[in-house]
């Protein structure tokens, strides 16, 4: 499904990522851990076509297509779905407004025709109800005035809703309580299919008990150093990631 | 402002004309001085005193308010030594103006080595071109009749890197009912530290006129402490104007206190000149009687990722009334600045007045800028809070126009000058609380 | 940032073909000579019938006008007019008083369809059947003379009068005596003492006593002729406990001159009256190097003359080249209220300097006023705004909030607001913001499925919805939509 091959980026004069190679087959979840400034958040904003890196090398291939010309909202039709770590507000348009605004463009660049609005009423709040995310909270402005778990909750709402091929959680976990982090990582698990892929990007390992990946590799210094089984996490859990830090520099 | 020819002159500025005539020949200058003080004669009587029309006036119409003209100062009557400290308890040096005239043998400049202080005359008599640079780009006709008519003063040199620690104050007294025309200078070098008081006092009763302005420039990294109190005598008019340009990652705190005077203006002018400067911009006024008090001031951020933070108060009391007009101006290319204005007005009584005209001009789209303004009287329900708890209604309103005050004053960020100006506050209200018909 | 850059290129790159009502109709028109003079203010006069007493008020205000200079305050730049180099009255030629739809000239019919506005009663009713009962009587108004009005007879049965300013003259004239320039003196500004003496038409209302209007009363503005000057005057009177909902639209061809429109407004609401109006003004604002499009330099005061009566005014302006208008509330009675509720937009050169007086004189008065500004291209948007409370005016209360947003870097966006209280009770709020669309909000539209002129318009709605939802729905969406395209520029 994500074939990334040698990919460079730097911000200014700042190279980030510096040859990273990942492989993320179909139906597969795979997590991304690291220090801090190892270049993770890089990768999720490169993938989803954010501005303002330079791409300087390396190709990223999403079901054998080259996507690093396209901008972000193709992606996003193709299937790339990005939850924010820190999602944005927007005063005055609902959530509500804003949910079938996003589906309905990716439907459209899709060619598919739009959704009823009683369709796609029934759609949002079957996923809404599982993730606690009350009609209240629906016809509130996207995100303002949101919990740092509302937010999160809304994040996987759109996932729910939007049916990506791949999924991109971004430092999901950051900001939540424990009962926050169950409801999310259920939301995530009940997402978990054979046709879908997804990102877990994660800088504590207590995350991965909840969403349990099937590959964990580990990033420092803007590359993929090492890659293992569920039990590489563990294995930083325990020792932390002194040895990444020293071995990069 | 307005395009009308004007033709017919009031007699105050007939006035102004003779004694401008009659003092042309004996102020202090140069032949460089002399031209420019011709020039800024004639762009004030171009203009006339200022009046509603012309839009930063409009609170304050100089053309109906000042109808006689006291005689320029002469020789001083008294020293000023019989004027009550204004800051009782606050340790700071005294650079002594009485009547428009530096005087140093009344001054104390202890602690302030490396510091070099001049009297302006002596600048104005070496034609020195700094003088008036500061505003070159501001129009005003109060500042034009001070840079025709301007006796003295003070100028200051902080040298870069030099932290002076004790505060100067550049004390102005005016003894009796004369026209008194201040020009100060302080130039504050590159990295250098300086805490600035600027008093101004004078006889009651006397209804003298105060027009002081001054120039400043805050060098790169240089930090600034400026805090003026006016606190003139009931029957004069104050105009005072500054302008300051500050320099890259500066700090500049300026506080204006306005307490005194029957017709107060002071008038800030703060230019950006390099990024990442900051500056802290506060006001409190506190007034009662039929005092007239107006406050302008004008940020201009000029270049790109300044920070600046305006915070005004101004109590009403009696029949008086408070001004405040503000405006944050964010040039063409001066993205990332950062502003925020608030301004209050507090009325105590039936017959007090507020006006305020906060203004944004914004021309660079990166940028966070805000302002708010509020009117009104002493929360109700503060008051009720305050008063069930057992503290008396005078008391508690006291306690709540402190607060309000305080606000302001902390601003600075200067403890040792902050409580001073806090007591000059908590002093009027205490005198307000005495005073039977609730003025002061 | 690229996707700013891109929205802020196609601003730049404004596409006059955007402008979608900037066709010219082909009719033919009757004209006064170029100019200005006693003698046009009397053929004025005596072309519409008017009374003696009509035309002794126009000369007056003439004569003052004579003595009175342009105002200079506002944050606009316009060459100077030349006032003799204009034509002040046009009418259609076949509009001398038809007696039915059937008699209306077919091409302005057509004008009007091709504008979205239905004029025949019939066919308004068909329309909207079934979809809603809500039906808008119009008053259409070409060049400067009206040419229908609808729904009349209807409204004559609730009592309402709902006719032409010209007709109002001629059969209402003991109303029109005792409130024309009561509320707009006849020497109140430059524009307006202008408009005073040569006002071509307008729309008047008059609802009576205890009357709710039936329907929504509506007034289309259309400027056709080329350098005509449009002068109408509009006067809304509710008597006690009435209520009345109107809204005036405004289009124009586009021409390369600039073309003045100085429009005088006028509402009284008495006792427990509420006057809501609401102006979706689309002038042609020029092409993309700033060239032609309307000066707009329009005078709009409501006075709240009983006690708890209401006004509000709403408006959405989007077009002319420059706007200079300042729809205000006097607020008299006691315990009356005022709102002022404005999106105004921006773009290539357009200069906009708008806003709102509130004047409290009773005691108990409300007033709250929500600006929305948004700027792009080089054009500058100014809010000014005045909030007064006089000696009497205890216990009055003003909110204030004026947010701008910018787009782009070559535009400007001010805010000038006087705030004067000499009352002590009186309590006084007002807040400001600047702000731009941020990258990241656009990134996170975008990353959703938005192109990033979805997420541009998403997040301007956004912006502006507070002061859509005070609009009759039917309009709320027509809004909307004038907001984005304006925006747009040359996306599309």
């Amino acid at each position: 499904m994500l074939k990334i091959k040698n990919l460079h980026a730097s911000v200014g004069d700042r190279q980030i990522l510096r040859g990273v190679d990942l492989e993320v087959p179909t139906g597969e979840v795979h997590a991304i851990m690291g220090p801090n400034g190892s270049g993770k958040s890089t990768l999720s904003y490169v993938l989803a076509g954010r501005d303002g890196y330079d791409i300087t090398e390396g190709e990223i291939l999403f079901d054998g297509e080259e996507i690093l010309d396209k901008p972000a909202e193709e992606r996003a039709a193709l299937g790339i779905f990005l939850a924010f770590q820190y999602p944005l507000e927007i005063p005055g348009v609902a959530t509500m407004t804003f949910l079938k605004a996003a589906l309905n463009a990716q439907r459209k660049a899709r060619g598919e025709a739009e959704l009823t609005t009683p369709d796609f009423m029934r759609r949002v709040k079957g996923a809404a109800e599982k993730l606690n995310v009350t009609q209240e909270m629906l016809r509130r402005p996207l995100n303002v005035g949101f919990s740092g778990g509302e937010k999160k909750r809304n994040e996987i709402l759109q996932m729910a809703l939007l049916e990506p091929k791949l999924a991109i959680l971004d430092e999901t976990d950051s900001g939540l309580d424990i009962d926050a982090l169950r409801v999310v990582s259920d939301g995530v698990n009940a997402l978990r299919s054979p046709k879908r892929s997804m990102l877990v990007i994660t800088h504590y390992q207590r995350l991965l008990d909840h969403i349990v990946p099937d590959v964990v590799h580990v990033m420092s210094a803007g590359r993929i150093v090492r890659s293992g089984g569920p039990e590489l996490a563990l294995e930083l859990e325990a020792k932390g990631y002194a040895d990444y830090v020293g071995a990069a520099a | 402002m307005n395009a009308e020819p004007r033709i017919l002159r009031t007699q105050a500025e007939d006035t102004f004309a003779a004694e401008y005539q009659a003092a042309r020949a004996r102020l202090p200058g140069g032949p460089g001085m002399a031209a420019a003080r011709d020039a800024a004669f004639a762009a004030f009587q171009a203009a006339g005193l200022p009046h509603r029309r012309v839009e930063t006036w409009r609170y304050t119409d100089l053309r109906a308010l000042v109808r006689a003209v006291p005689p320029l100062a002469g020789e001083a009557p008294s020293d000023g030594a019989e004027f009550a400290d204004p800051l009782p308890g606050l340790d700071r040096a005294r650079l002594v103006i009485v009547d428009g005239v530096y005087r140093p043998e009344l001054s104390d400049l202890s602690g302030l080595d490396g510091v070099a202080v001049q009297p302006m005359a002596a600048l104005m008599e070496a034609d020195d071109p700094r003088i008036g640079t500061a505003f070159a780009r501001i129009d005003d006709p109060m500042v034009s009749l001070n840079a025709a008519l301007m006796s003295g003063g003070v100028a200051i040199d902080v040298p870069a890197g030099v932290a002076i620690a004790r505060a100067i104050e550049i004390a102005h007294v005016t003894t009796s009912a004369v026209g008194a025309y201040v020009r100060n200078a302080v130039r504050v070098g590159e990295g250098a530290s300086v805490r600035i008081i600027e008093s101004h006092v004078g006889r009651a009763g006397s209804a003298y006129q105060a027009n002081i302005v001054t120039e400043a420039s805050v060098a790169d990294r240089a930090k600034v402490v400026w805090a003026k109190l006016q606190a003139e005598g009931d029957a004069a008019l104050h105009i005072g104007s500054l302008a300051v340009t500050i320099g890259r990652e500066a700090n500049f705190d300026h506080l204006v206190l306005m307490t005194g005077a029957a017709i107060a203006r002071a008038q800030s002018f703060v230019t950006f000149a390099g990024e990442q400067a900051r500056a802290g911009l506060f006001g409190a006024t506190m007034i009662g009687g039929k005092q007239h008090a107006d406050i302008l001031l004008s940020v201009d951020h000029a270049v790109p990722n300044g920070s600046s933070r305006e915070r005004f108060k101004a109590v009403m009391d009696g029949r008086a009334d408070g001004i405040f007009q503000g405006r944050i101006i964010v040039r063409p290319g001066a993205q990332k600045t950062d502003a925020r204005m608030m301004t209050q007005g507090l009325l105590l009584s039936e017959e007090a007045t507020f006006a305020a005209k906060p203004e944004l001009e914004i021309f660079a789209d990166d940028v966070q800028c805000a302002h708010g303004a509020t009117s009104g009287e002493v929360d109700e329900d503060l008051l009720f809070y305050l008063i069930s708890r057992g503290i008396p209604k005078a008391e508690a309103e006291t306690l709540l126009v402190t607060a309000f005050l305080a606000e302001a004053i902390e601003g600075l960020g200067d403890e040792a000058i902050g409580e001073a100006f806090e007591k000059v506050a908590v002093d009027w209200l205490a005198r307000r609380g005495n005073s039977a018909n609730g003025t002061v | 940032m690229a996707a700013v850059q891109e929205t802020v290129d196609q601003v730049r790159r404004i596409d006059v073909d955007q402008y979608k009502y900037g066709f010219v109709t082909d009719i033919e028109s009757d004209r006064a000579p170029k100019g200005l003079s006693e003698d046009i203010v009397r053929y004025i006069s005596a072309r519409k019938n008017e009374p003696e007493w009509m035309l002794e008020w126009r000369l007056d205000a003439y004569r003052r006008w004579l003595t009175m200079n342009e105002p200079t305050w506002a944050r606009v730049h316009y060459p100077k007019i030349d006032f003799d180099d204009l034509y002040y009255y046009s009418a259609p030629k076949s509009t001398k008083g038809p007696k039915s739809l059937d008699e209306v000239d077919p091409e302005l019919l057509a004008t009007y369809e091709k504008l979205g506005i239905p004029l025949r009663e019939r066919e308004i009713l068909a329309g909207v059947e079934g979809a809603s009962d809500r039906r808008v009587a119009v008053d259409a108004v070409f060049d400067s003379v009206s040419v229908v009005t609808t729904f009349k007879e209807e409204l004559k049965k609730a009592g309402v009068i709902f006719c032409s300013m010209s007709e109002a003259v001629r059969e209402y004239p003991e109303l029109v005596r005792k409130y024309l320039g009561s509320v707009v003196p006849v020497t109140d500004n430059f524009y307006a003492t202008l408009n005073s003496a040569v006002f071509s038409d307008g729309s008047f209302v008059y609802v009576p006593e205890g009357v709710r209007c039936p329907m929504e009363l509506s007034t289309y503005f259309r400027i056709n002729e080329k350098n005509t000057g449009q002068f109408e005057r509009t006067l809304i009177i509710a008597e006690k406990g009435a209520y009345v909902s109107y809204l005036e639209g405004c289009t124009a061809p586009m021409r390369d001159e600039n073309q003045l429109h100085a429009a005088v407004v006028e509402l009284v609401a008495l006792e427990d009256a509420e006057i809501k109006y609401s102006t979706v003004q689309n002038w042609y604002p020029g092409d993309k190097d700033g060239k032609g499009g309307i000066y707009n330099f329009v005078t709009k005061r409501g006075d709240c003359r009983g006690a708890r009566s209401k006004i509000s005014w709403t408006q959405v302006e989007t077009g002319s080249a420059i706007t200079w208008k300042y729809p205000s509330c006097i607020l008299r009675g006691d315990d009356s209220q005022g709102e002022f509720y404005s999106i105004a937009v921006s773009n290539g050169y357009q200069q906009v300097d708008s806003g709102t007086k509130m004047i409290h004189l009773g005691k108990r008065t409300k007033s709250r006023i929500i600006s929305k500004g948004i700027a792009a291209g080089r054009s500058d948007n100014t809010y000014r705004g005045l909030v007064s409370a006089h000696r009497k005016a205890s216990g009055a209360r003003n909110f204030t909030n004026c947010d701008s947003l910018l787009i782009g870097d070559k535009c400007g966006a001010h805010t000038v607001p006087y705030i004067e209280s000499k009352n002590a009770s009186a309590v006084f709020e007002h807040e400001a913001t600047t702000s731009k669309i941020a990258d990241d909000q656009l990134f996170y539209c975008m990353q959703r499925g938005l192109s990033s002129e979805e997420a541009v318009a998403l997040i301007v709605n956004g912006f502006v919805k507070d002061v859509i939802q005070q609009l009759p729905m039917e309009f709320a969406v027509e809004a909307q939509k004038l907001i984005s395209i304006s925006l747009e520029g040359s996306v599309g």
